[in-house]
């Protein structure tokens, strides 16, 4: 079980592996998240799911080398297994047939998890437009998936080497001024500072917006309270109650600050491992 | 063959001690407090049971524990037998025998305890499931002619579940487990910690059940992965017994402060996660100075005692009634002075206070006073006006309860649960409102103690093999 299928990578810190989990793949639904440990010792790491194949039994997951635990988990190779892998976990997107257009947003390692979205969207009839952004080109992921999976696609980049230059709220707020009253919902899901920015230039325009948020979590399931956001006041966990929420309605700052709350430790973890195992 | 005393030297006699860690040293490790009785103090102790009849002790045990029958087989040096006298009821001795309320049930049943001097019925249990694991005793699996061609399905291998598995599989039964974290145990390991239940003898129990022919998946939630309908269209029968699973909190402002934990959090990442021995482990746990745990129940002296060892010089707990009303077992709460655990009672927080980068530095809290008893009987804790203070914290973790967790019953049509979102079912059987379903443990009871759990997954597996070996 949970076997490495197939690994990539994508970028120097980003990579794509496909993850044997026949009943996850069939169970799995556009928004949903997994959790896996890499190694035995391994703590619990959440992860939106990127893709998933029925008939071949993967589910796809892409993330981002940020500490030890993701850094172990690069290193494994094809054909190792993980220690577990648990999913699909969390309330799936509310997708339907929705009037108008349909603005799907990723931010970095946030174009993973539109892409089930989008493709669910785009399959019910959907006039579906990505605007994926990244800081630079080399980390621009997946957009021939998101380019099968949208009507049009506005790719932009921080230093402009590809497509518009700029973050992608102003992507966004410069679409909304022409487009706004055809749009019927939107969909941002990136780091919590580029959602911050997007809830805000949806706002603008009185546009809702759909954010995904990434807390840390332990068990994932609604049994330990790590993950609580607040949510127009009232404080919700984002692995039952979510991962997706009306950014509007979302602390930002709280999660931010929550997020970094073991930095200290975390770096520890990383430092210790990179000597143990002579990375760089 | 132990000589048999006399009825008069037996009232005589005094409960025989059971050796523990000294505390100061304990506070330093997470080795398990007590150390178990030897086999003379085994012997010693069994001496002074009466034997009654009919034993009152077994009335008081929701096991069904044959207690005079396995005391006696000690007194026999027959050791492997008082294990399989055990075993005939209860399949996880050494586990009850460290973490049942005793003094509620068999011992506070027991006629010595009219003198305040019960016989030791949990030391004994777990002198006898100890020394069958170290000798390496175990059931016979169910012989292939027994075996039932019905399957049943059991969401959760907590207590519940695996005392329920461990019934059905004796009588043949195709049982399989799905559990939602990557151990089974439930909160015998995220939960209870490794100084009260050591890990290896969760383990140890768990594999026995799995010898006995029962299939555990972990790492599968009921609910997502399938649905507890998906169970009911393959099963022929379901066991729910998925735990309460949802922490409560104060809903105080500052509680999503960096430093505040639920006793659920912060016991998972220590128990399940090891985080008591990170950076070994990956997953961290911040403990400061200062950690108050908010609650007076088993789950918060597991919080606090686990803070004291995992470097807080002081940890305080803060309950809003006294000493007297503290829903925590006595053994515990002497375990816990006895480790210079601190005592705010009859306080109750407001308010925790925060620094500017969202960390916990303290908590306001009011000072109460008993008044008229409540619908619980218990006299209900009043503020005194006025009494505001703020204490300096690093930590608050708050053991306060356990809300029902949506998660499976959101995909169980036509089980019904009550207000709260606990399974209806009935206490002598564990039916629910659906035919085919059971429900026992937690999810129904609302947070209780593991020997209720296991009682619970006894009582289905009976009403289960009732309902399907008429079919």
């Amino acid at each position: 079980m949970a076997k490495i299928l197939k690994k990539e990578q994508w970028s120097d810190t980003i990579f794509s592996m496909l993850i044997e989990a026949k009943d996850v793949a069939k169970a799995a639904k556009p928004g949903q998240f997994i959790i896996l440990i890499p190694r035995e010792h391994g703590e619990r790491v959440p992860l939106t799911i990127a893709d998933s194949s029925v008939d071949e039994g993967w589910v796809q997951i892409v993330f981002q080398v940020v500490g030890k635990s993701t850094l172990e988990l690069s290193r494994m190779s094809e054909g190792e297994e993980l220690f577990s892998f648990v999913g699909p976990l969390g309330m799936p997107s509310e997708i339907e047939k929705f009037p108008g257009k349909v603005v799907m947003i990723g931010g970095g390692i946030g174009i993973a998890p539109i892409h089930p979205i989008a493709k669910k969207l785009k399959e019910l009839g959907n006039h579906v437009v990505s605007i994926i952004g990244a800081k630079t080109a080399d980390l621009l992921i997946m957009e021939d998936k998101i380019r099968e999976a949208s009507t049009e696609v506005i790719v932009a980049t921080d230093d402009g080497s590809k497509g518009k230059k700029g973050f992608v709220n102003a992507v966004l707020e410069e679409f909304l001024a022409t487009e706004a009253e055809n749009v019927s919902k939107i969909w941002a899901i990136g780091p919590p500072i580029m959602m911050k920015v997007c809830t805000i230039s949806a706002g603008k325009f009185n546009k809702p917006i759909i954010v995904s948020l990434n807390p840390i979590m332990v068990d994932g399931t609604g049994m330990c309270g790590a993950c609580r956001v607040t949510v127009g006041g009232q404080t919700k966990f984002a692995c039952v109650d979510g991962p997706e929420f009306d950014g509007a309605l979302v602390d930002f700052d709280e999660l931010m600050a929550r997020q970094r709350q073991y930095k200290e430790l975390e770096q520890k973890a990383l430092e210790l491992y990179k000597s143990k195992e002579g990375v760089a | 063959m132990a000589e048999r005393i006399k009825a008069s030297e037996k009232f005589k006699r005094d409960r025989v001690p059971m050796k523990e860690q000294d505390p100061k040293e304990r506070i330093k490790n997470f080795n398990e407090v007590p150390y178990g009785y030897s086999f003379e103090e085994a012997i010693k102790e069994a001496q002074r049971c009466l034997q009654c009849k009919p034993p009152a002790c077994v009335a008081g045990c929701p096991a069904d524990v044959h207690v005079p029958e396995f005391i006696d087989k000690i007194l026999d040096e027959d050791i492997e037998g008082a294990f399989k006298e055990i075993k005939l009821t209860n399949a996880l001795p050494a586990i009850c025998g460290r973490v049942c309320p005793q003094e509620e049930q068999c011992e506070g049943a027991c006629i010595m305890n009219k003198k305040g001097k019960p016989i030791a019925i949990g030391r004994l249990e777990r002198f006898v499931a100890d020394w069958a694991r170290e000798k390496g005793i175990i059931d016979e699996p169910p012989a292939e002619d027994s075996k039932v061609s019905k399957r049943v399905a059991i969401v959760g291998s907590g207590p519940a579940g695996l005392a329920c598995a461990a019934d059905l599989a004796k009588l043949g039964y195709d049982v399989t487990i799905f559990e939602a974290l990557h151990k089974p145990g439930g909160v015998l390991v995220y939960g209870i910690p490794e100084f009260r239940l050591p890990k290896a003898i969760v383990q140890y129990e768990v594999d026995q059940i799995k010898k006995m022919g029962v299939k555990i998946y972990t790492d599968y939630v009921i609910g997502y992965i399938k649905t507890v309908d998906e169970l009911v269209e393959e099963y022929d029968a379901v066991f729910l017994a998925n735990g309460a699973g949802a922490p409560s909190f104060l809903h105080i402002p500052g509680e999503n402060l960096n430093g505040v934990y639920s006793a659920s959090e912060f016991l998972t990442r220590s128990n399940l996660m090891r985080a008591f021995d990170f950076p070994n482990y990956d997953t961290p746990l911040n403990v400061g100075k200062r950690v108050v745990v908010i609650g007076g129940g088993n789950v918060a002296m597991d919080a606090v005692r686990t803070a004291k060892r995992l470097g807080a010089e002081e940890a305080i707990i803060v309950y809003r009634r006294s000493r007297t009303e503290m829903p925590a077992r006595a053994e515990e709460i002497e375990h816990a002075e006895a480790e210079g655990i601190q005592f705010e009672l009859l306080t109750n927080p407001v308010k925790i206070l925060g620094d500017e980068n969202g960390n916990v530095k303290g908590l306001e809290c009011m000072r109460m006073e008993l008044g008229e008893p409540d619908e619980s009987g218990r006299r209900r804790p009043v503020p005194i006006e006025g009494s505001n203070f703020v204490m300096d914290v690093d930590n608050v973790i708050v053991a306060i309860g356990q809300n029902a967790n949506p998660i499976v019953a959101r995909s169980a049509t036509g089980v019904e649960t009550n207000k709260w979102g606990y399974f209806i079912a009935d206490e002598e059987t564990g039916k629910t409102t659906h035919p085919k379903v059971w429900a026992g443990g937690d999810i129904v009871t609302g947070a209780a103690t593991v020997i209720l759990a296991v009682g619970a997954g006894k009582k289905a597996a009976k009403s289960i093999h009732e309902t399907l070996s008429k079919q």
